[in-house]
C-alpha cells in the first residue's frame, strides 16, 4: 500500500463572479471543474514534485491532501485513512509566510511540541530542527529580522519539529532570489536524503522538479488531471548536461506544457 | 528630534501665552470675560493648595477608567465575536452601525432617567462613547487576519481557545492598541460634557459651577487641567504600542 493515496479526485466549485468575463468564461453560479479524475499514488520516503500550467489547481490539490479543502468526489487515503481534516501528521508548508509575526523563531519551531511535557526533550527536538535547517544564532528574532529564505528555513523547521508522516510544500522557492534559490533547493534535497519524509511539492519550475524529485507528475490545465508521472531515478547531485535524460524529458515537458524555453 | 519638537512645543505655548497676554493689554477686556494668564495662574495655584483641582480631577479620571475599563471588557470580546462569526456580523453590523454614529451626549436625558444622578449615568455615557469605537475597530482588525494563520492553527491542532489567544489576540493588537489611544480620548471629551449635567464633581463640573459663580479663571482653570490630563493619557496609550508585543506589526 502506498503512503498517499489519490483516486478517481474530483473537485470543483462554483463560480462567484457576477458577469462573464470574456466568451470562454464560465456563468455565475456555474460549476467550475478544477480537478478531472485525478489519481497519484505516493511511496513512503518519496519526494514527489508536481509541475503543471498556472490555475491548474495544483494548490488545491495539496490543500485538500493537508485536508484544508474538501474534494467533490473521490478519495484521498493516507496509510488507508481517508483525510477528515488537517493534522500535525501532515504539515503544510505556505507560500508566503507562514510563520507567526508575533513570535520568534523558537516560538514558531515550538508550536508543533506545545504539549510536550518534557522541557529536556522539547528542548533538544527544537535545537535539533533548527540546527536542521541551518537557523542556529536566529532562534530570538521574528519573523520580520529574518531574510526571505532565513523565513522559509524557519518554517521548515517549524515542520519538521513534529515528525510529520508528509510535508506539504505548496511553491517553497517562489519569491526567493536566484542565488537563495538554488541554495535553498539543494538543502531540501539534502535533508530529504537525510530524514527520507513523504514529500509533495508543488513547482512551476520544471528545473526544480527535475533536479529534486523522486519522481514528477505533470498536470493539464483545467480540468486537471495527471497528463505525465515518471520515476526519476538519477543519484543527487543531478545535472541537466550530465544527464541527458533529463533533458529530453525537460523538452518533453515544456512541449507538453506548450511553451518553449528557446526564444 | 526629540530636541526639535521639545524646542517647538515650547515656542507654540510661549506664542500661545503672549498672544493672550497681548490681547488682554491692547483689548482692554473685562477681567470678568477674560481674565490674564497671571490670574489664572494664581487661581490654579489657589485651587491646587486647597485641594479642589486634585478632586475634581480624581473624580473625573475615575469616570473615564471605569466607563472605558466596561467598554473594553465588553466591547473587545464582542468585537471578536462580530469578527470571527460571519452570521454575527451580519446580524450586528447594521444594528452597531446605525447606533455608532448617535452621540453619547444625546443619551443624557435617558442616562440620567435610567441610572438617576451620580457616577452611574456619567460612566454609562463614557461606556457608549468608547464601546461602539472599540467594537468596530477590534471586528476589522479580527477579519482581516491573514487566513494563513488560520490554517496553522489547524494544521498545527490548536484548541478553539488556542485560536484566540496564541492567533487572535496577538494578531489584533496592534490596531486594538491604536483603537483604544483613539477611544481614551473621546471618553475624555465626554466626561467633561457628562459632569455638567449629573453629577456634583469632577472637572466638567467644576467648570459649570464656576461659570455660574461667574469666575473664568476657575473655568480656565478646568480647561487647562483638562487638556493636561489628557495629554497625560495620550502619552501613556502612546507607551502601550511601543511595548514588544505590537512590535512585529510596525513591519508589516
Amino acid at each position: 500500500m502506498s503512503q498517499i493515496e489519490i483516486q478517481h479526485l474530483y473537485k470543483s466549485y462554483r463560480n462567484r463572479r457576477h458577469h462573464r468575463r470574456g466568451p470562454n468564461d464560465y456563468d455565475p453560479g456555474e460549476e467550475i471543474p478544477v480537478l478531472e479524475d485525478v489519481n497519484l499514488c505516493v511511496e513512503n520516503g518519496e519526494m514527489v514534485c508536481i509541475l503543471g500550467p498556472s490555475g491548474c489547481g495544483k494548490s488545491t490539490l495539496l490543500r485538500m491532501v493537508a485536508g484544508f479543502d474538501r474534494q467533490t468526489s473521490g478519495e484521498i487515503l493516507i496509510d488507508g485513512q481517508p483525510v477528515t481534516g488537517p493534522t500535525s501528521d501532515n504539515i503544510f508548508v505556505f507560500q508566503q509566510s507562514g510563520l507567526l509575526p508575533w513570535m520568534t523563531v523558537w516560538q514558531n519551531v515550538e508550536l508543533g511540541l506545545r504539549r510536550l511535557t518534557d522541557q529536556a526533550e522539547k528542548t533538544e527536538r527544537i535545537q535539533e530542527a533548527i540546527s536542521l535547517v541551518d537557523l542556529e544564532g536566529a532562534e530570538t528574532l521574528y519573523p520580520h529580522q529574518l531574510s526571505g529564505g532565513m523565513k522559509r528555513r524557519a518554517e521548515l523547521a517549524r515542520a519538521l519539529v513534529v515528525n510529520p508522516k508528509i510535508l506539504i510544500m505548496d511553491e517553497p522557492f517562489t519569491g526567493l532570489d536566484f542565488f537563495t534559490h538554488l541554495r535553498m533547493r539543494e538543502e531540501v534535497v539534502n535533508m530529504h536524503e537525510f530524514i527520507r519524509k513523504t514529500t509533495l511539492i508543488v513547482t512551476h519550475d520544471i528545473d526544480d522538479a527535475l533536479l529534486m524529485g523522486d519522481r514528477i507528475v505533470v498536470m493539464s490545465g483545467r480540468p486537471s488531471h495527471v497528463k505525465l508521472e515518471k520515476v526519476l531515478d538519477f543519484p543527487h547531485p543531478r545535472n541537466l548536461a550530465k544527464h541527458p535524460e533529463l533533458n529530453s524529458l525537460r523538452e518533453e515537458i515544456f512541449f507538453m506544457l506548450g511553451v518553449s524555453d528557446a526564444v | 528630534m526629540k530636541r526639535e519638537s521639545l524646542w517647538m512645543s515650547t515656542i507654540a505655548f510661549g506664542g500661545l501665552l503672549a498672544f493672550w497676554e497681548l490681547s488682554i493689554e491692547l483689548g482692554q477686556w473685562d477681567e470678568q470675560v477674560l481674565p490674564s494668564p497671571l490670574e489664572v495662574l494664581k487661581s490654579l495655584w489657589e485651587l491646587t493648595e486647597n485641594g479642589t483641582l486634585l478632586r475634581h480631577s480624581v473624580a473625573s479620571l475615575f469616570r473615564v477608567t471605569a466607563g472605558f475599563y466596561l467598554a473594553v471588557l465588553f466591547g473587545i470580546p464582542l468585537g471578536i465575536f462580530i469578527g470571527r462569526v460571519r452570521k454575527a456580523r451580519l446580524l450586528l453590523n447594521p444594528l452597531i452601525q446605525f447606533l455608532r454614529p448617535i452621540s453619547p451626549l444625546a443619551w443624557i436625558p435617558l442616562a440620567m432617567l435610567w441610572f438617576g444622578i451620580g457616577d452611574a449615568p456619567a460612566v454609562f455615557l463614557i461606556f457608549l462613547s468608547s464601546f461602539f469605537p472599540l467594537v468596530v475597530s477590534t471586528s476589522v482588525a479580527v477579519s482581516s487576519i491573514n487566513p494563513i494563520y488560520f490554517q496553522v492553527a489547524a494544521n498545527f491542532d490548536f484548541s478553539r481557545w488556542e485560536v484566540i489567544s496564541k492567533i487572535i489576540i496577538p494578531a489584533i493588537l496592534p490596531d486594538v492598541i491604536t483603537a483604544l489611544r483613539i477611544s481614551v480620548s473621546v471618553a475624555w471629551l465626554v466626561v467633561v460634557a457628562a459632569e455638567m449635567i449629573a453629577v456634583q464633581s469632577g472637572l466638567g463640573y467644576l467648570i459649570l459651577d464656576s461659570r455660574n459663580a461667574l469666575r473664568m479663571d476657575y473655568v480656565m482653570v478646568g480647561m487647562i487641567m483638562i487638556g493636561l490630563i489628557g495629554l497625560f493619557l495620550d502619552m501613556m496609550m502612546r507607551r502601550l504600542s511601543y511595548t514588544e508585543a505590537s512590535a512585529w506589526a510596525r513591519h508589516h
